[in-house]
């Protein structure tokens, strides 16, 4: 560990690369063959059919950049097996198939890598210690750059995310440099790779308004309405616009917006993904279930009248909650505006540059996750990464982080159920959380416990939970009368959590406001 | 951060890394009729659990030898009891008598994985931590960093839970051994050797430094006073503990010879395979095994065995310390592996493990000898289908030392250890300059050469006309490289004395 420059940065990068190319022979899920199937159809079919294209049930439904993105890859595919982009080859897994494409996703991670290093230059070193392992920045680098979530999502689960992910600190890193246009660029065009970053456009939208338009704030910090830039908005405007015709454009000179639109937002699907992602909804359901059993029990209920769907049985599907109201997909668009829109309002009121922004993205994330329709348990990541930048500059960021991504990190583990990557993920979340928790600990000694003991309490209580879910219950005769209760048990116990965290760091940065408020008059 | 903190990072880090290793490919699979080790392990659990300990290591209607005949000594049999007797509560039908027989399923390869796993986890991981803990006048830092590269090393890893086979039980008593008795627990060490000799008899590779640093150490006290009553005690742990090993066995003597017949197979040939030893790359110019009478073979590996193992031990019996030891160690193997009679290309490891024990104080050569080491076993590897883990697990070491250790900037040669040496040569020839600059050159030379070879033997088809072109290039290059080393160290051994380190001292 040379002491000077950047070459901890190189053998951290190498470290984690190398360690994804050894999860190569590990088990990949259905992502594999969605998007193997998308190397196959924008490699033979013309633009017009992308978005008709049915033989797989893995239709297209990432916006057209990412289409872009699959056929040049598709280029270099053919080189390693040409079979794998054939469409009709269904679930075509040849070794070169699987090396291609997780080296494929390992390659595309260097993007990552570039933005973390972004990320780290923007993290202010005041609080640099002589040891280079108790620098904020590379604390920081080894919380992004080996960032479990993102490491079995990707690596093992198999998706893309490391380099959206890239885009997307990359965008963060640019603003933070005050590049906005560059920034807006970025982001722009994340968009159009994956629509799920548009659950942080608010903020995105809110903060180059309020500090890119606006070119100066009153001395309360309250807006100078005078200072109002056409030029900056024009600018925007054009950025925003270019992108999206580049991306759009063909389809709408086609005729096929409708289609594509239809594709990108499939409300046909349920209420929570095949595993329940651990937020509101998860709550809501497991009350709505309890209900019913308790119902059932004492013959309030008609069993005849209970839908047959089982929330948990590992379906995609539109399903009628039992007692409860059923939620539809316009109550929860209505939830998540809602609940996104005090951090907006934060933002605008009292912009605190670089701070106020990341605070604003994350509870943006986690607001949509909370309250999103379908909402996948993945989609945690949006808000665990930028909350990393936050967590090694304020030890009371930290101790949210900590909640976060432990709890995070944990649900996500139904996404590997195959017993041979049962120790990875322990091992490399024990890596993580080891460090993180360390790590952060170190970095904050002087400063009052990261966490309180409720939170130390909850946290530990994961250890017997995976114990319960993992071991015991397989042994025990519930196995097959109800398969779901694992599940079940983690998302709720893990929503608990979560639903935590989002209103800690909501009454957090609320708070905040005010007393700054106070303090400025 | 706190020292415990670091180290447990590291070990999940080594966990993690050997997890991935073993999910890959196993030696002989789905290849019958004789499969490979792991056929050998499962077929040894077969046979413990269903016959009698009499019969273990005689051939019977129920036990063909012919068919991976037990060939190591009892400790190994007893783990692998242990291990059938588990196997037995999760499915009776891994180790059923003749009908298992290459027997192979995911479940059952997770089940064996997870043994090996669980060997290393308990013998050999921490006895690397406790050696690092208790390396002295180092800082955290490097305490930290030495047990990540040994941790790392990719021999071990490859061959353990990719080839499949249980080195780390065997290396990590020696380990044991070696963590006793730098804390002068001597009788302690003596029973951890001796466990390790009881499992595989190739630790015999190792006894020489053992017993000539103990000896060594008896003489220093006094052979009259206290060194007697130590020798004494030694010797009685020693025998006491071949005594409750090979307990089951006293029963005859027959029984003895037999397990002592199938330990030492004098019949099978100077060497076997592709080995990166002396007789094997000699066979490339004259055909030694068809030229000397196999008994000649036997003599004659024996006696050049015996020479290049003289000066260490007699230097070590002579002035007995720890670091000598350790370099004892090393040299001492590497004869072994470079000269005797039947060695494995998996024997490397027994001189990686204590190479390892001095990758602080030699990080450059250290490093080096590691690399090679691995590369040696390449033809092994590439059969087993490892050649992904093989490479990845290479340049994971190779960054992993360059980045703790700056092994670059360690090649002078007061870093090399070699300062006596050039002192005792000022004056025959003088020592020129340039010297770290050429043994960098030299080792980016090998380096580029290892890759381009690995390379080679992956991707290419060798001429027709030489089928065994890769393997044996493979095998006559890390050989040079082994000869190379054997000198190198046999140069700081005899060469270091107290007066040279206490100057180092002062200066």
């Amino acid at each position: 560990m040379a002491a000077g420059g950047w070459s901890w940065f190189r053998a951290l990068a190498l470290g984690v690369s190398f360690l994804k190319c050894l999860l190569i022979p590990t088990y990949h899920s259905t992502d594999f063959e969605v998007h193997r199937n998308w190397l196959a159809i924008t490699h033979n079919l013309p633009l017009s059919r992308w978005y008709y294209e049915a033989t797989s049930e893995w239709t297209l439904d990432y916006p057209p950049f990412f289409a872009w993105f699959e056929y040049a890859l598709s280029h270099i595919a053919k080189y390693f097996d040409p079979k794998m982009l054939v469409i009709e080859n269904l679930n075509y897994a040849s070794p070169a198939t699987v090396f291609f494409q997780r080296f494929s996703v390992i390659f595309t991670d260097v993007l990552f890598i570039y933005a973390v290093r972004e990320c780290c230059r923007c993290v202010n070193g005041k609080r640099a210690a002589k040891d280079i392992l108790e620098k904020p920045t590379f604390i920081l680098a080894v919380l992004l750059l080996w960032n479990f979530g993102l490491l079995i999502v990707d690596h093992i689960h198999f998706q893309y995310n490391g380099f959206l992910f890239g885009l997307m600190l990359l965008s963060v890193a640019r603003l933070c440099q005050r590049r906005y246009l560059e920034g807006a660029l970025l982001f722009a065009v994340l968009l159009h790779f994956k629509h799920i970053y548009l659950y942080v456009a608010p903020a995105y939208g809110i903060y180059l308004l309020r500090s890119y338009c606006f070119t100066a704030s009153n001395a309360d910090g309250s807006v100078k309405w005078r200072s109002f830039s056409f030029l900056r908005i024009t600018l925007l405007g054009l950025i925003v616009c270019l992108i999206s015709a580049l991306s759009l454009g063909p389809f709408i000179v086609l005729g096929q917006l409708p289609q594509v639109i239809s594709r990108l937002f499939p409300f046909k699907r349920g209420l929570c993904h095949a595993y329940w992602a651990p937020n509101f909804w998860a709550l809501y359901s497991a009350v709505d279930k309890a209900l019913t059993v308790v119902g059932l029990k004492y013959n309030f209920l008609d069993p005849t009248k209970i839908p047959k769907a089982s929330m948990t049985g590992g379906l995609v599907q539109e399903f009628q909650h039992t007692v409860l109201p059923s939620v539809t997909p316009l109550a929860t668009l209505i939830c998540s505006f809602i609940s996104i829109l005090p951090s907006v309002f934060c933002l605008w009121f009292k912009p605190q540059g670089p701070r106020g922004f990341l605070q604003c993205l994350v509870l943006c994330a986690l607001s949509s996750f909370m309250f999103g329709w379908h909402v996948h348990e993945k989609a945690i990541l949006l808000a665990i990464l930028p909350l990393s930048l936050l967590s090694v500059q304020r030890a009371k960021d930290a101790g949210i982080y900590l909640i976060l991504t432990t709890t995070g990190h944990f649900s996500l583990f139904p996404l590997l159920f195959t017993a041979p990557e049962l120790p990875i993920k322990i091992l490399l979340m024990l890596l993580f959380s080891v460090y993180s928790f360390s790590s952060l600990k170190s970095l904050y000694r002087k400063e009052k416990p990261l966490l309180s003991w409720l939170e130390t309490i909850y946290l530990i209580h994961l250890v017997p939970l995976e114990i319960f879910c993992e071991i015991v219950f397989p042994l025990t005769p519930w196995k097959l009368r109800f398969p779901f209760i694992p599940l079940l048990l983690t998302s709720v116990y893990c929503a608990l959590g979560i639903t935590y965290v989002w209103l800690k760091l909501y009454v957090s940065v609320l708070l905040e406001r005010t007393s700054i408020r106070q303090k400025a008059e | 951060m706190e020292k415990w903190t670091l180290m447990t990072i590291t070990v999940l880090l080594a966990l993690t890394v050997r997890w991935t290793v073993s999910l890959g490919s196993y030696s002989g699979a789905g290849k019958p009729p004789m499969y490979g080790d792991y056929e050998a392990q499962r077929h040894w659990q077969e046979v413990t659990y269903n016959l009698p300990i009499r019969q273990w290591y005689f051939n019977t209607s129920d036990n063909n030898l012919l068919y991976w005949g037990l060939d190591y000594p009892p400790l190994t049999a007893y783990h692998s009891f242990l291990c059938a007797y588990v196997a037995k509560l999760i499915n009776p039908d891994w180790i059923a008598l003749h009908t298992s027989r290459g027997y192979e399923s995911q479940s059952h390869k997770l089940f064996m994985r997870t043994t090996v796993f669980v060997a290393d986890l308990l013998i050999y991981i921490p006895a690397v931590i406790l050696y690092c803990c208790s390396l002295k006048e180092t800082s955290t830092k490097k305490k930290v960093s030495s047990a990540l590269c040994i941790l790392l090393y990719p021999g071990l890893i490859l061959i353990d839970h990719g080839h499949f086979q249980y080195n780390s039980v065997s290396l990590g008593f020696a380990l044991w051994g070696v963590l006793c008795l730098s804390y002068d627990w001597d009788l302690l060490g003596s029973v951890a050797f001796c466990l390790a000799l009881n499992y595989k008899q190739m630790e015999l590779y190792h006894s020489l430094p053992f017993f000539c640093y103990l000896l060594g150490k008896c003489f220093k006290k006094g052979l009259k006073g206290k060194g007697l009553l130590l020798l004494i005690k030694l010797a009685g742990t020693v025998v006491a503990s071949f005594a409750v090993c090979w307990l089951p066995f006293c029963t005859d003597v027959e029984q003895i010879m037999q397990v002592l017949r199938r330990l030492f197979p004098i019949d099978r040939g100077l060497f076997e395979d592709k080995v990166a030893n002396i007789w094997c790359s000699l066979s490339v110019l004259i055909k030694i095994k068809n030229v000397i009478s196999p008994q000649t073979q036997l003599k004659l590996s024996f006696a050049v065995t015996f020479l290049s193992l003289l000066p260490t031990c007699i230097k070590l019996t002579v002035q007995p310390s720890l670091r000598g030891f350790k370099l004892a160690l090393v040299s001492c193997a590497l004869s072994f592996f470079l000269f005797s009679f039947q060695v494995h290309e998996k024997s490397i490891l027994l001189v990686s493990v204590p190479v390892c024990l001095i990758i602080n104080e030699i990080p450059f050569m250290a490093t080096w000898f590691l690399l090679v080491s691995t590369f040696s076993m390449l033809p092994l590897l590439l059969k087993d289908g490892l050649l992904l883990a093989y490479a990845v697990t290479m340049l994971a070491f190779l960054s992993a030392c360059v980045a703790s250790f700056a092994i670059f900037e360690k090649t002078s040669a007061k870093d090399l250890q070699l300062k006596p040496f050039s002192l005792s040569l000022r004056g025959y020839i003088t020592w020129f300059k340039p010297f770290p600059k050429i043994v960098r050159n030299l080792f980016l030379l090998s380096v580029t050469l290892m890759g381009v070879l690995s390379v080679m033997s992956a991707a290419m088809h060798p001429p027709q006309r030489f089928p065994d072109l890769f393997p044996v290039s493979v095998s006559s290059i890390s050989c040079l490289h082994f000869l190379f080393f054997l000198v190198y160290f046999n140069v700081i051994i005899l060469w270091d004395s107290k007066n040279s380190r206490n100057q180092k001292k002062v200066s």
